[in-house]
C-alpha cells in the first residue's frame, strides 16, 4: 500500500528533479542532423539518438513549440547528459542554452563549415565522456512526492472506460494526496465530458482557462472537419472495439482523472508545471504526440491504458501499458505491463487494480523496463501547429 | 459468468465483455452502480467491447451510458440488439 513514506531509487539531478532513467541522448535540432546524431549513437554504446523530421523554416508559435519540446526533452530528469547536433550553430546554441539551465552536462555541434564526418568525430568524443560519466551516477532513495506521472490512453475501446482508465483514475486519486505532480490532456477527446472536467477545476480561473483551451480546439475541428472527422475521432480502431461516438469515448477517457482529483491548473503544450497536483495539458490525442509533450514537460513515468492494443513507447519517458480487454491481453501480451481484465469479471475490484498499477509504477521507477522499452518503441513525435514558411 | 457490464442505472446500453456472444443467447449483466445483476436475451451477435441495448430505444432518442448522453439513435433499436455506428450517431461535430 502506497503512503507518504513510500520511496523509490531514482537519480537526483543537478536542479533537484528526480529521474528514473539515466539516458545520454544525442538530440538533433532538425531533420538534416538525424544522420550525424544516429552515427554518434552508433559509435558510442549507451548513447541514444532521438531523430525527428522537423526543425527547418518553422516560425512564430510553431517554432517556439519546437524549441520548447526539444529543450524540455533534454531537460527531462530521465536524461543525464545531452549532445545537441544542428545544421548550423545559432539554433543549436539556443537548444544547448535552454538545457544548460538544468545544470546537466550538455554540448552542441553545428554541421556547417565542418561536414558530417568532423561533426560525428567531435560529438562522439564528447558523447563517450558523457556515457562514462553517467554510468557512475548513483541512484538514491527518493520520496514518492518527487515523482511526476502523466497519462494518456490509446486505441481505446469500451473496456478502457470500464477497466483500464478507471484503474489509472484510482491510482491518481491515491497519488494526489502524496504530493505527486500529474497530468492528463487530449483536448478533443474530452468532447461530451467537458462539463465534468470543468466541474473538477480547482477554481473559477482554472475553469475559464480550461474552457478557453477546449473551445479553441473545437473551433479548429469545426474549421477543418469532414464528415464524421473522416473516422478520426473515434478512430477506426476505436469503432472496431465498439466505441460509437466521441461523447462515449470522452466519458471513458476522463475516467483517468479518478473521482477525487482536482484540476489545479492548465499547461500549454510542453509547458512545465509549477506545483504538485493534477494538471490539464492542451494537446492532441495522437498517442506519440501527446506522450512526447509529457516527456518535454518533465514527466518521468507514464500510464497508458489501451483497449485494442496501442504499441507506443517513448525514448525517454517509460510508458506503462495496461489493458482490461482479455482478447488484447491474450493476443498482444508482449505489449501489456498490467492485465486488469479481471475487473470485468468481478474477479478484482478497482481498488486492487489501482494498487497493482502503483506497484508496477514503483517497480518501473526502480528500474524494471516496461514492455515498450524492451521492445524498442521510441516514438518521438513533435507536435506542429501549422505549415513551415 | 458476466457477459456484459452496465455503468449506471440510467444507462440504456451495456458493454459486452466476453468474446462469442451470439443472437438468442441468455446473457447476464453486472450493474456496477449497485452491484446487482441483470438477465437479458440477445437479438444479435455482439462482439466483445460492443454495446447491447438494454431497453427499446426510439429513432432519435438519446442514448445513455455512464449516466450521460453519448449520442442519439438513428434507427429504432430493440432491447437485446447490437447498438453501434449503424444505429447510433454523435450529436457533436
Amino acid at each position: 500500500m502506497i503512503s507518504s513514506k513510500t520511496t523509490f531509487q531514482g537519480y537526483r539531478r543537478e536542479n533537484g528533479r528526480v529521474g528514473i532513467r539515466n539516458h545520454v541522448i544525442i538530440l538533433p535540432v532538425d531533420d538534416l542532423s538525424n544522420a550525424a546524431a544516429e552515427a554518434v549513437a552508433n559509435n558510442i554504446k549507451g548513447a541514444l539518438a532521438i531523430p525527428h523530421p522537423y526543425g527547418r523554416l518553422q516560425f512564430g508559435a510553431d517554432l517556439e513549440l519546437h524549441f520548447r519540446t526539444l529543450i524540455g526533452a533534454g531537460s527531462n530528469p530521465n536524461v543525464a547528459a545531452v549532445v545537441v547536433i544542428g545544421i548550423e550553430e545559432g539554433w543549436t546554441k539556443r537548444v544547448v542554452d535552454g538545457i544548460a539551465k538544468t545544470g546537466k552536462p550538455v554540448s552542441g555541434f553545428g554541421i556547417e563549415l565542418h561536414g558530417d564526418h568532423d561533426t560525428i568525430h567531435r560529438a562522439s568524443k564528447v558523447a563517450k565522456e558523457y556515457v562514462q560519466w553517467a554510468s557512475e551516477q548513483q541512484k538514491t532513495e527518493c520520496s514518492i512526492s518527487d515523482l511526476w506521472v502523466s497519462t494518456k490512453c490509446g486505441e481505446s475501446d469500451t473496456t478502457s472506460g470500464c477497466g483500464s482508465n478507471p484503474t489509472v483514475g484510482n491510482a491518481f486519486d491515491k497519488l494526489e494526496p502524496l504530493g505527486v505532480t500529474m497530468c492528463f490532456g487530449e483536448t478533443t477527446e474530452i468532447t461530451g465530458g467537458e462539463q465534468i472536467v470543468a466541474d473538477r477545476c480547482a477554481d473559477e480561473a482554472v475553469r475559464k482557462q480550461f474552457m478557453a483551451m477546449f473551445d479553441r480546439y473545437q473551433e479548429v475541428i469545426e474549421r477543418h472537419k469532414t464528415n464524421d472527422l473522416s473516422d478520426s475521432q473515434p478512430t477506426k480502431g476505436n469503432i472496431a472495439g465498439g466505441l460509437t461516438t466521441i461523447e462515449e469515448k470522452a466519458l471513458g477517457n476522463i475516467q483517468k482523472i479518478g473521482r477525487k482529483c482536482k484540476v489545479i491548473g492548465v499547461l500549454d503544450k510542453a509547458e512545465t508545471p509549477t506545483k504538485t497536483g493534477l494538471w490539464f495539458m492542451d494537446s492532441s490525442s495522437a498517442a506519440a504526440e501527446m506522450v512526447t509533450l509529457c516527456a518535454a514537460s518533465g514527466y518521468v513515468v507514464h500510464f497508458f491504458p489501451t483497449g485494442q492494443g496501442n504499441v507506443i513507447g517513448n525514448p525517454i519517458l517509460p510508458v506503462i501499458k495496461l489493458s482490461a480487454n482479455p482478447r488484447t491481453c491474450r493476443t498482444m501480451s508482449e505489449h501489456i505491463d498490467l492485465d486488469v481484465s479481471g475487473l470485468l469479471q468481478r474477479e478484482k475490484n478497482i481498488d486492487q487494480c489501482g494498487d497493482e498499477l502503483l506497484e508496477m509504477m514503483l517497480r518501473t521507477c526502480n528500474g524494471r523496463l516496461t514492455a515498450s522499452e524492451s521492445l524498442g518503441h521510441r516514438e518521438f513525435v513533435l507536435t506542429r501547429l501549422y505549415e513551415s514558411a | 459468468m458476466i457477459h456484459f457490464l452496465v455503468h449506471d442505472k440510467k444507462d440504456t446500453v451495456g458493454v459486452v465483455v466476453i468474446e462469442g456472444v451470439k443472437a438468442g443467447q441468455e446473457v447476464t449483466g453486472w450493474l456496477m452502480e449497485d452491484d446487482s445483476t441483470i438477465k437479458m436475451k440477445t437479438l444479435s451477435d455482439i462482439p466483445i467491447g460492443h454495446k447491447i441495448a438494454l431497453t427499446e430505444i426510439a429513432d432519435g432518442a438519446t442514448v445513455i451510458k455512464y449516466g450521460f448522453d453519448i449520442g442519439k439513435a438513428v434507427a429504432p433499436i430493440k432491447a437485446g440488439e447490437h447498438a453501434h455506428v449503424h444505429n447510433v450517431k454523435t450529436k457533436r461535430w
